[in-house]
């Protein structure tokens, strides 16, 4: 996913792509971690909710062979919530899971973000310290695998 | 015909409250806390959430918990919760292709694009009980752990793994493997056995389905079974993956897909030989398996009894259970066929005081029969002597 212009997005494909950035890293964060980044910012929104907090199922699907037809996989949980601020701007989140607030929070976090007056600060505050965590579980995870990596060699056997 | 009973609502409460303490052991002992069965036993929740067939570790952590680790029964706890909570849609389809890989092997090919990564297994373990987890006190951890955020520990090249493309897509440029797909064929909407029942003759992706929600054992028996001789299976491990994959699904509310986060899947593929038939030329056919989390036994199960049932399409003939779609896929289902078993434990008293007395009766009828026909006989031989 590109990683569009997020203060003055120029055409609506990028800002779409900028939103589908945040609520991607708004979604993987730990709900710990995204708490704690909220927190420090001290915003005390006016919002409504348009629907407020539900956990229910999604229906994963996969692909036959990996890549061909669709078939239905298993459920997982996923809590979803949508609130509106004050400004009328609409904030939605849909989180794999269970944790209501992670849903509240990212809610919040992607109507403010896409705010002119808050994106910035959000972006820099929350969107990029919680990518730069991800990044570096990925890197983590990948580095560990990778110690892994094998060498097979096949021997001539003496009776051939 | 089951005739219910009353009564009994002291003894059952006693009953659950001794299950109760049983469960929590000696209270000396501390308590095990459902996070440390997610941390601690995370094969047995990966087992239940794949066979509850719902993705959350936390749950399934608590059913195991609630069941005292008795899979079948947190199994069963964790699809009755499924049943109370709405459904939102549908994600799409899962890209396997772009998993972050945490374990990478295949048994056919031994140079693969991207490497094979043997990731955290206990395969080439000896088997041997290690004492030293009976003794308090933390194992030791992994060595590269945490490495890439630590300056100069690892070198760079170990932080960015290699794409790993799909090995038997890649391999299939001489034509000697089946395709998952053909070019330029659209995607087609998969029936959803949560929400219609399976009928037969079943398409592959509901087949596929009900393996996946399948009772681990069964599965592997049946793939045993079809490799020993009853069922034609030759196969080979093509390509097995582990690791996390995106999932994406597309709220209405938005009209495109977003991110909603991640789950840890394992993928066989196994290859079989096929001899060919009149439309197709002798190659290599696929059977697929796909599972949460790290299930290599289930996913390479399914993955065997998938191509067992396709059979009957590969114009293969029908000889064995394995490759009997209805035999498979109506008894793979461990909360069908626990119920089904375990209802024999309720009372049944009416019925069998009933067959009891249908016993009773063929056996009078016996007796007087053979007594009827020894006195015939016993008449008979008089007669003779006379």
């Amino acid at each position: 996913m590109s990683v569009a212009n997020q203060q003055d997005p120029t055409t609506q494909a990028d800002a779409q792509a900028a939103r589908q950035r945040w609520m991607g890293i708004l979604a993987k964060a730990s709900s710990d971690d995204l708490q704690q980044q909220w927190q420090a910012l001290q915003l005390e929104p006016e919002y409504q909710f348009i629907r407020k907090p539900e956990t229910g199922l999604t229906m994963l699907r996969g692909r036959l062979g990996g890549a061909g037809q669709p078939f239905n996989f298993g459920e997982m949980t996923l809590t979803r919530c949508a609130v509106r601020l004050s400004s009328g701007t609409l904030g939605v989140s849909y989180i794999a899971g269970r944790d209501k607030q992670h849903a509240i929070t990212a809610a919040l976090a992607d109507a403010l973000l896409q705010e002119a007056d808050t994106a910035t600060l959000l972006q820099n505050t929350l969107i990029t310290p919680l990518a730069e965590k991800q990044a570096a579980q990925v890197q983590a995870r990948a580095a560990a695998a990778n110690s892994t990596k094998v060498d097979f060699f096949t021997l001539v056997r003496g009776e051939d | 015909m089951y005739v219910a009973v009353k009564g009994g609502e002291k003894a059952i409460d006693n009953a659950h409250a001794l299950m109760r303490s049983q469960r929590r052991g000696d209270s000396k002992v501390a308590e095990l806390s459902v996070e440390q069965i997610r941390q601690q036993l995370p094969l047995a929740v990966d087992r239940v959430m794949n066979e509850g067939s719902v993705y959350d570790p936390e749950l399934a952590a608590l059913a195991l918990k609630q069941a005292s680790g008795d899979a079948v029964e947190a199994i069963f706890l964790l699809r009755a919760y499924r049943t109370t909570l709405p459904r939102f849609g549908y994600s799409e389809p899962l890209d396997t292709e772009n998993m972050q890989i945490e374990r990478r092997i295949s048994g056919t090919f031994k140079d693969l694009p991207g490497g094979q990564i043997l990731g955290s297994t206990y395969d080439y373990t000896h088997r041997l009980l290690d004492f030293a987890l009976l003794a308090e006190g933390e194992a030791p951890s992994s060595p590269a752990e945490g490495s890439c955020t630590e300056a100069g520990e690892l070198e760079d090249s170990l932080c960015e793994l290699e794409a790993c493309p799909r090995v038997l897509e890649l391999l299939n440029k001489e034509g000697l493997i089946e395709q998952s797909r053909q070019p330029g064929e659209a995607d087609e909407t998969p029936r959803d056995l949560t929400r219609e029942p399976v009928n037969y003759p079943a398409e592959r992706a509901v087949r596929l389905q009900n393996l996946i929600r399948g009772d681990e054992g069964f599965l592997l028996s049946l793939s045993y079974a079809a490799m020993r001789g009853y069922g034609d299976s030759h196969p080979f491990a093509g390509e097995m993956r582990t690791g996390r994959v995106s999932v994406e699904l597309v709220p209405e509310e938005l009209g495109f897909p977003i991110e909603i986060g991640e789950v840890l899947v394992t993928e066989s593929e196994m290859v079989n030989q096929f001899h060919g038939s009149k439309e197709q030329p002798p190659q290599f056919t696929r059977g697929y398996g796909l599972a949460f989390g790290r299930a290599e036994r289930k996913a390479m199960s399914v993955a065997l009894v998938e191509r067992a049932l396709r059979a009957g399409e590969l114009g293969e003939e029908v000889l064995y259970p394995t490759q009997d779609q209805e035999f498979v896929l109506s008894h793979t289902d461990c909360v069908s066929a626990n119920g089904f078993v375990s209802h024999l434990k309720l009372p049944h008293y009416v019925d069998f005081q009933s067959e009891l007395e249908m016993i009773r009766r063929l056996r009078r009828e016996i007796d007087t029969g053979e007594s009827s026909a020894r006195q015939a006989n016993e008449s008979s031989e008089e007669d003779n002597r006379r």
